[in-house]
């Protein structure tokens, strides 16, 4: 009697102990989140107006002046890289989950993992040698395809995952009915994986859409605005990591006005899209 | 006496039992090394009601899933034998696989209509999806389908809702309408009751009956009262000492559950073993 209540209070004390340690746990991995998104809420909204998203970079000394330019440069190099990286992403994906089963998928597979692993400035330089070099010069094409190199695995790999989640008795459903193969999977596979496929991409954007290193090999920036995907392209990551780096106030408190900005960015797109995709039936 | 009987059944065609129907002959089923069924031989009527039985592992589902060669999407699955479907062998080479699906539909053991479409676009997909689109003539096919599936009355007004939002016995329904919406002329049904509930089931059953008018059905069961009140003829599966399923016995309905030749079948019926 007594040995059974002891047993049933340490049990109850263990299971209390385990929730209050998960609890802390989770605590502690959203607080740092809201840490920072928060701060950089607090000291970017503060040099944030209206003029800073419409109006171009002034010279130093100058008052007032945004980034204009190197928003338009993002959104360009963001969906430059999304057209170049997402279908062949969810392609790769795709083979992996349908026909991926032999010792090709295998390879494919670790190939993907691996390229997940490469330093952005390894993917900067490489693309800097193929693209720059042949082109003769930076350009925003250079920079969506090294965007393009380091979302490719993101999309391939969660695509996949998603697919597979697909359950058999859906794809056999397919079959039975004497619907081809490769019909099943773009008709009944991916669309049953399609919330997945959706957040893959997206979690590749969101990965993308702040890189800098790749980008200072490739896109460079550019002072003057978009001048075609030929030329260099200016991008918020790199002019947020060139006014940090500047030894002057007022750049600094832009870096931070432009960081708020491209968290706020990430978080829009995500949100709009988690919405949109939750929204078929029910 | 029988004879006239049979006639007036089938008064319209056709053809005698030699072409029509599906005669299996000598099927031998694997997964990988491991042998499901051996050297199973027997012939299926048109316009009837084929029941497969057998206690669990027995190969009743490998056997039907041969029969619209569903068996070799498993991987590592391999099929040895004839099976001829109106006369013609459908492993000869050179046959689509596809191509024999669409004459040999399936219901399955759960009802799995898509998730993602609509009660209107699940029923029309085995015809959208093998290209077979009619403009004007899909909402035609798909109210033929569901009302063959005597589903029609309870979901003509929620034809755009998501399929999965209908009670488990509407959803095997509404998955024999899909089947039937391509009109194939066997429906292979994977014991089709075993997820759903007593009143659900009768529902199921009335329909199999009324649907061998059109189409001649194989169905499978572990429900031994299912068989005798759905089924015109009966098949009984057992595995052999290596597991792999036999065929027992194959003969008439009330004849196999009144009088079974095989002590085998008599004990199974009976319950005294599987």
């Amino acid at each position: 009697m007594t040995t059974d209540m002891q047993v049933y209070l340490r049990r109850r004390t263990t299971s209390y102990l385990m929730v209050g340690l998960c609890g802390l746990a989770t605590l502690v991995a959203v607080s740092i989140l809201l840490l920072v998104v928060g701060y950089t809420l607090v000291k970017g909204i503060a040099f944030l107006n209206l003029d800073f998203v419409t109006q171009t970079a002034q010279p130093l000394g100058e008052p007032g002046g945004g980034i204009r330019h190197e928003i338009i440069g993002t959104l360009v190099l963001v969906a430059l890289a999304s057209v170049l990286g997402i279908p062949v992403g969810l392609l790769a994906g795709a083979y992996l989950s349908e026909f991926g089963g032999g010792r090709t998928g295998l390879v494919v597979r670790l190939v993907a993992d691996v390229l997940t692993g490469v330093p952005s400035v390894v993917v900067g330089i490489f693309v800097y040698v193929l693209v720059v070099q042949p082109m003769g010069t930076f350009s925003a094409l250079s920079g969506g395809v090294a965007l393009a190199i380091i979302m490719l695995p993101v999309v391939a790999r969660t695509t996949e995952e998603m697919m597979r989640l697909v359950p058999a008795t859906y794809r056999e459903a397919a079959l039975a009915l004497g619907i081809p193969r490769w019909r099943m999977i773009v008709s009944v596979v991916m669309p049953g994986a399609m919330v997945g496929i959706v957040t893959g991409s997206m979690l590749g954007i969101a990965r993308i859409a702040g890189e800098t290193a790749p980008l200072i090999f490739t896109a460079l920036g550019n002072r003057f605005g978009f001048a075609g995907l030929g030329q260099p392209i200016a991008a918020m990551p790199l002019q947020i990591w060139r006014y940090a780096v500047s030894a002057y106030d007022t750049w600094h408190q832009q870096a931070w006005a432009a960081s708020f900005l491209l968290v706020m960015l990430v978080l829009v797109i995500s949100i709009t899209v988690r919405w949109l995709t939750s929204r078929r039936y029910h | 006496m029988v004879m006239q009987e049979e006639r007036t059944m089938e008064p319209q065609t056709t053809p005698g039992p030699a072409t029509r129907g599906i005669v299996v002959q000598k099927l031998n089923a694997w997964y990988g090394p491991l042998q499901a069924l051996r050297d199973v031989s027997l012939t299926i009527l048109p316009n009837r009601v084929t029941s497969v039985i057998g206690p669990s592992g027995c190969g009743k589902s490998t056997f039907i899933r041969c029969l619209n060669r569903m068996h070799e999407v498993v991987p590592g699955a391999r099929v040895q034998g004839k099976v001829l479907l109106d006369g013609e062998d459908i492993y000869a080479p050179g046959v689509d696989p596809v191509r024999v699906r669409r004459r040999v539909g399936m219901v399955f053991q759960r009802p799995n209509p898509f998730p993602t479409m609509s009660v209107f676009d699940n029923v029309a997909a085995g015809l959208r999806l093998n290209g077979l689109r009619r403009p004007g003539q899909m909402s035609d096919a798909v109210e033929r389908a569901l009302q063959q599936a005597a589903l029609w009355d309870e979901v003509k007004d929620k034809l755009k809702q998501s399929g999965s939002a209908l009670s488990g016995g509407q959803q095997q329904r509404l998955c024999i309408a899909r089947a039937l919406a391509v009109q194939p002329e066997v429906l292979l049904m994977d014991e089709p009751c075993s997820a759903l509930d007593p009143v659900a089931t009768s529902r199921i059953e009335d329909l199999v009956r009324a649907l061998k008018e059109r189409y001649t059905i194989v169905i499978v069961t572990h429900n031994m009262q299912q068989a005798a009140r759905v089924s015109d003829m009966t098949a009984f599966l057992l595995m052999g000492d290596d597991r792999a399923g036999e065929l027992i016995e194959y003969g008439q309905t009330r004849q196999m559950f009144t009088n079974p030749r095989d002590e085998r079948t008599e004990a199974y019926i009976t319950g005294r073993f599987g």
